[in-house]
């Protein structure tokens, strides 16, 4: 192990050191939300709407309030002493339904009782009479020029977290139009050899963290104090809509977060607090609102699309230019859908040298569930449909997938899109290890696909992330951030830069996990920034700790800090050593004290790492080798490859589990997994696991081979970058390019066997 | 021997069983299901509550020694049996041979699912000690993991088989 190039003393990084929470999870003690018992604590229900658009004309709690056990009911009319509306992006979002339902599912009254049972009884005492709206469910729908309009988006507000520049809005039901333009894309086209033209359709897609959204709410009517235990991502947007919402100081807010049963996105920024918040304080109790699958599948989801592409080449396959228009489905309230269409519209041109793009983006309301974050957003919507256009034009050139990706890929230091970032990953070296762990190029039948695939995706968010570090007198040390373990392992990363930083074995350090009034400030944990921002600030709080150890010990020997060293929890000098606790010792006096490292990241001016957006560039690359059978347009997958360009691995087995779990999710996108609504009610068809397939065991892979490239090349700790969310955006891609050297052009997904059948008929019939 | 159930005027029921080798005995609401009765009444919570429809596993319970969804099993099921749960396989201080196989492989990332997981890993190699991975992906296809991808859960059971196999041959 040769870890000297790194900061002195530590031999973590680089080390599959195995996961701090393993043990607990394996055994079942984890603590996660929904077994935290609230002293006092009362059981929330919702009735929610069963109609997608319709006005509330009243609703009548009596019944339900006289049931014995029966705590507090919430309706719209208990909130107009605050202005209820909420959403980062867009204050379009009431917290409970105020006169109007948009969707169907949307809560329309809360119950606080002694027991769930109870509550679950309270909800269906309450009747409510609604007048129906005629509804809006397709984008189609939403965008013909008679539709009903869902909000005056005129009247709407930004959000705290808008972050997206120009907000003006006309009349209609897009709430958020981005676009961009370089070259002369008309004349491009025009004049070249080769154009290829297709509609897309990606479907809604649930993210299924396996434990739903749960919240615990307390609110101190004397001190005007509100406590949240939340499975949030995001507590300090969190805490701070929270706060905005009512009318609270924010250090009056705090959001505890435990152990958290997977996220993906589903967890980020503020979903039931609102809600769990206003119940409480009307119940004067802590309350716990603990989704089904079949609420939480309708509290957010990913965004469904509709798009239009063409591509533009060369007889030689140089690619010239790329136009885009993509219409995505954000359902009744924005959520992160700006975002979204924003990310998905920067990722749609690929990572290819053109001479000139063009793509417009739109985010449209619809009668439907709420749409918002889910790993790898923005690149899963559109990677696979312009890869597909890149091995249709491929074919006609005479070149493979492989040769005209090495032919057009950007290289390190080009720029991806003008004034950002440049490239920071060597894309050609990737591309050709995911074609040789496909085994590229060795005889196949031609029922067997192989397709590969590459994209990028502006990853990292706004950079700021703070962290702090004690050491006790005994020289064990506890680090405090706040990016939310959910699955990823940051905690057990944390530890090993941690350990890295001053030489000490992980037994001895400890991450605790965030709560806004004890761990400091973090914006998010999503857009694969943890290890990348939050890790770089513990690393700092690390080195400032290690910083004062050193002049401890200068001291104590009489040496300058340079003529000494750190390694196995002491100072050195020579072969003479005082260990952590002596020094610690030695400057507080004998009963000890402590020390205290802080570590701060922040948009830097000049050259700095974070100077430009963005963060950096997360490589989405897959490899995928696929049977059809050619008479039901059943799918075999034969091999997945995944390679992760993350810079350096801090913990490389990490790397790959999360590389693996996101070509599952990848597949699952691509091949079985589609949210349906009812085109006249807006229903949700299939809102249980009976009905939605989320991948399982029989669904693996015959073989999967997975690399780890490390060119040292992240804005990172270490030179480390993101990783987690590339390998899902790739697969869905590299599903597509697969079926397309099988024989079948997809342009919907997921690919089913139907859809895989059909387009075979149609190829065969032309 | 023969146990009878019968429920009270009431709407009670009362249940005698073990929980991971201690005798339990409770009087219930007859429609307590076996998750509720477990983790509300007896406050055991390594069984989790996702899907709530008996297919994605996480709140799998061993009862005499075969796997169910307790989400949709009622606690009086459980009567005159022997259930086990996953705080049962650690319960003298150390780890069974698969939770540490788990541990070991990294077939944990989240952990929501690796109650579930390691119980029903616990009754496939009690069935089949040296399993196949054809075996585990049809024996374990009502445990879904949304992390992991499943590679490394295949690894950590056939990893805890190797290393049960070897401790009976060895003793």
């Amino acid at each position: 192990m040769t870890n000297h190039t790194y900061t002195p003393g530590g031999e973590s990084i680089g080390r599959n050191v195995p996961r701090i929470d393993a043990r607990a999870k394996a055994t079942g003690e984890t603590v996660y939300a929904g077994d935290l018992q609230i002293p006092g604590m009362t059981y929330g229900k919702l009735l929610r709407s069963p109609y997608a658009h319709a006005r509330i004309r009243s609703i009548d709690t009596s019944a339900a309030k006289a049931l014995p056990g029966v705590v507090a009911v919430l309706i719209g009319e208990d909130v107009l002493d605050i202005n209820p509306y909420y959403g980062h992006a867009i204050k379009d979002r009431p917290l409970i339904a105020i006169d109007r339902v948009r969707f169907a599912g949307e809560p329309v009254a809360a119950v606080a009782a002694e027991s769930l049972a109870i509550a679950a009884d309270a909800v269906e005492l309450i009747e409510v009479e609604y007048d129906p709206l005629q509804t809006v469910i397709s984008i189609d729908e939403a965008l013909a020029a008679d539709a009903p309009h869902l909000h005056v988006t005129q009247l709407l507000k930004k959000g705290l977290f808008h972050g997206l520049g120009d907000f003006n809005l006309d009349p209609g039901n897009v709430c958020y139009h981005h676009s961009f333009a370089r070259g002369d894309a008309d004349a491009v086209f025009a004049g070249a050899d080769i154009v290829v033209e297709g509609e897309y359709t990606f479907p809604g897609i649930y993210q299924y963290a396996m434990e739903t959204h749960t919240t615990i709410a307390s609110w101190n009517p004397l001190q005007d104090e509100v406590q949240l235990w939340s499975n949030c991502q995001h507590p300090f947007l969190v805490r701070a809509e929270i706060a905005d919402l009512f009318g609270l100081p924010q250090n009056n807010v705090r959001i505890t977060v435990p152990w958290l049963g997977g996220g993906f996105g589903s967890k980020s920024y503020t979903k039931m607090e609102p809600i769990t918040v206003a119940l409480a304080r009307k119940a004067r109790r802590p309350v716990r609102i603990a989704n089904m699958v079949d609420e939480s599948m309708v509290t957010t989801r990913r965004h469904g699309m509709n798009a239009w592409m063409r591509t533009a080449a060369r007889s030689d396959g140089t690619l010239l230019a790329r136009e885009v228009r993509a219409w995505f489905d954000t359902g009744a309230y924005a959520d992160n859908g700006p975002r979204v269409v924003a990310t998905g519209a920067d990722a749609a041109p690929g990572p290819y040298r053109w001479e000139a793009v063009k793509v417009d983006s739109w985010g449209v309301y619809t009668n439907t569930s709420s749409a918002g974050s889910y790993r790898a957003f923005g690149a899963s919507h559109l990677q696979w449909a312009g890869e597909l256009q890149i091995d249709q034009i491929g074919r006609q050139c005479g070149l493979d997938g492989l040769q005209i990706r090495e032919r057009n890929l950007l290289t390190p230091g080009e720029y991806v899109r003008p004034g950002g970032k440049p490239l920071d990953a060597d894309l050609i070296g990737d591309i050709r290890q995911a074609a040789a762990n496909l085994g590229w190029g060795t005889p196949k039948p031609d029922n067997v696909g192989r397709g590969l695939s590459v994209g990028l995706l502006a990853a990292g968010a706004h950079p700021v992330s703070t962290a702090f570090c004690r050491m006790e007198a005994d020289g064990t040390v506890t680090v405090y951030g706040s990016s939310t373990d959910m699955g990823q392992g940051v905690r057990t990363v944390y530890t090993q830069i941690m350990a890295q930083e001053l030489a000490l074995p992980v037994s001895r350090i400890r991450v605790i996990g965030g709560d806004t009034q004890i761990t400091p400030y973090d914006r998010s944990t999503g857009a694969s920034r943890s290890t990348t921002l939050a890790g770089m600030a513990v690393k700092r709080a690390g080195g400032e700790l290690r910083q004062q150890l050193l002049d401890i010990a200068s001291r104590e020997f009489g040496l300058p800090p340079d003529a000494l060293e750190i390694r196995d929890a002491a100072v050195w000098h020579e072969d003479e050593s005082r260990s952590f606790p002596d020094l610690i010792k030695a400057h507080f006096g004998m009963v000890g004290g402590e020390l205290i490292g802080r570590g701060e990241v922040r948009p830097e001016q000049g050259s700095g790492s974070y100077a430009e957006g963005p963060v950096f560039w997360e490589v989405c690359i897959g490899g995928i080798e696929l049977e059809v059978d050619q008479d039901t347009g059943k799918v075999r997958l034969l091999k997945t490859a995944s390679v992760a360009d993350v810079g350096k691995a801090i913990n490389p087995d990490q790397v790959e589990i999360q590389e693996m779990g996101g070509i599952m999710q990848g597949l699952g996108n691509a091949l079985w997994e589609e949210m349906l609504f009812d085109p006249q009610t807006g229903q949700l068809l299939n809102s249980t696991l009976f009905d939605y397939h989320i991948p399982t065991f029989g669904d693996l892979a015959v073989e999967h081979a997975s690399s780890i490239v490390e060119n040292e090349d992240g804005p990172g700790p270490y030179g480390s970058k993101g990783v987690g969310e590339g390998s899902l955006a790739g697969a869905i891609a590299a599903v597509a390019t697969a079926l397309y050297d099988a024989g079948v052009t997809i342009d919907q997904l997921p690919a089913t066997p139907e859809r895989i059948w059909r387009a075979m008929q149609k190829e065969r019939m032309e | 021997m023969t146990t009878t159930t019968r429920m009270t005027e009431t709407g009670t029921i009362t249940i005698d069983a073990t929980v991971n080798g201690r005798p339990v005995h409770a009087t219930i609401a007859a429609q307590t299901t076996l998750l509720d009765f477990v983790r509300e009444e007896l406050g055991l919570r390594g069984a989790k509550r996702s899907c709530d429809v008996q297919v994605c596993g996480a709140c799998t319970m061993l009862l005499d020694g075969t796997p169910v969804s307790s989400c949709c099993t009622l606690a009086w099921e459980a009567q005159g049996k022997a259930i086990t749960t996953i705080e049962g396989l650690s319960a003298h201080g150390s780890l069974d041979p698969i939770q540490q196989a788990f541990v070991d492989t990294g077939a944990v990332q989240c952990g929501f699912c690796t109650s579930g997981m390691v119980l029903t890993a616990k009754s496939l190699l009690a069935d089949n000690p040296s399993p196949s991975r054809d075996d585990i992906t049809a024996y374990m296809s009502g445990n879904l993991c949304r992390c992991t991808g499943y590679w490394r859960i295949i690894d950590a059971i056939q990893l805890a088989g190797e290393r049960m196999r070897d401790k009976d041959g060895g003793s």
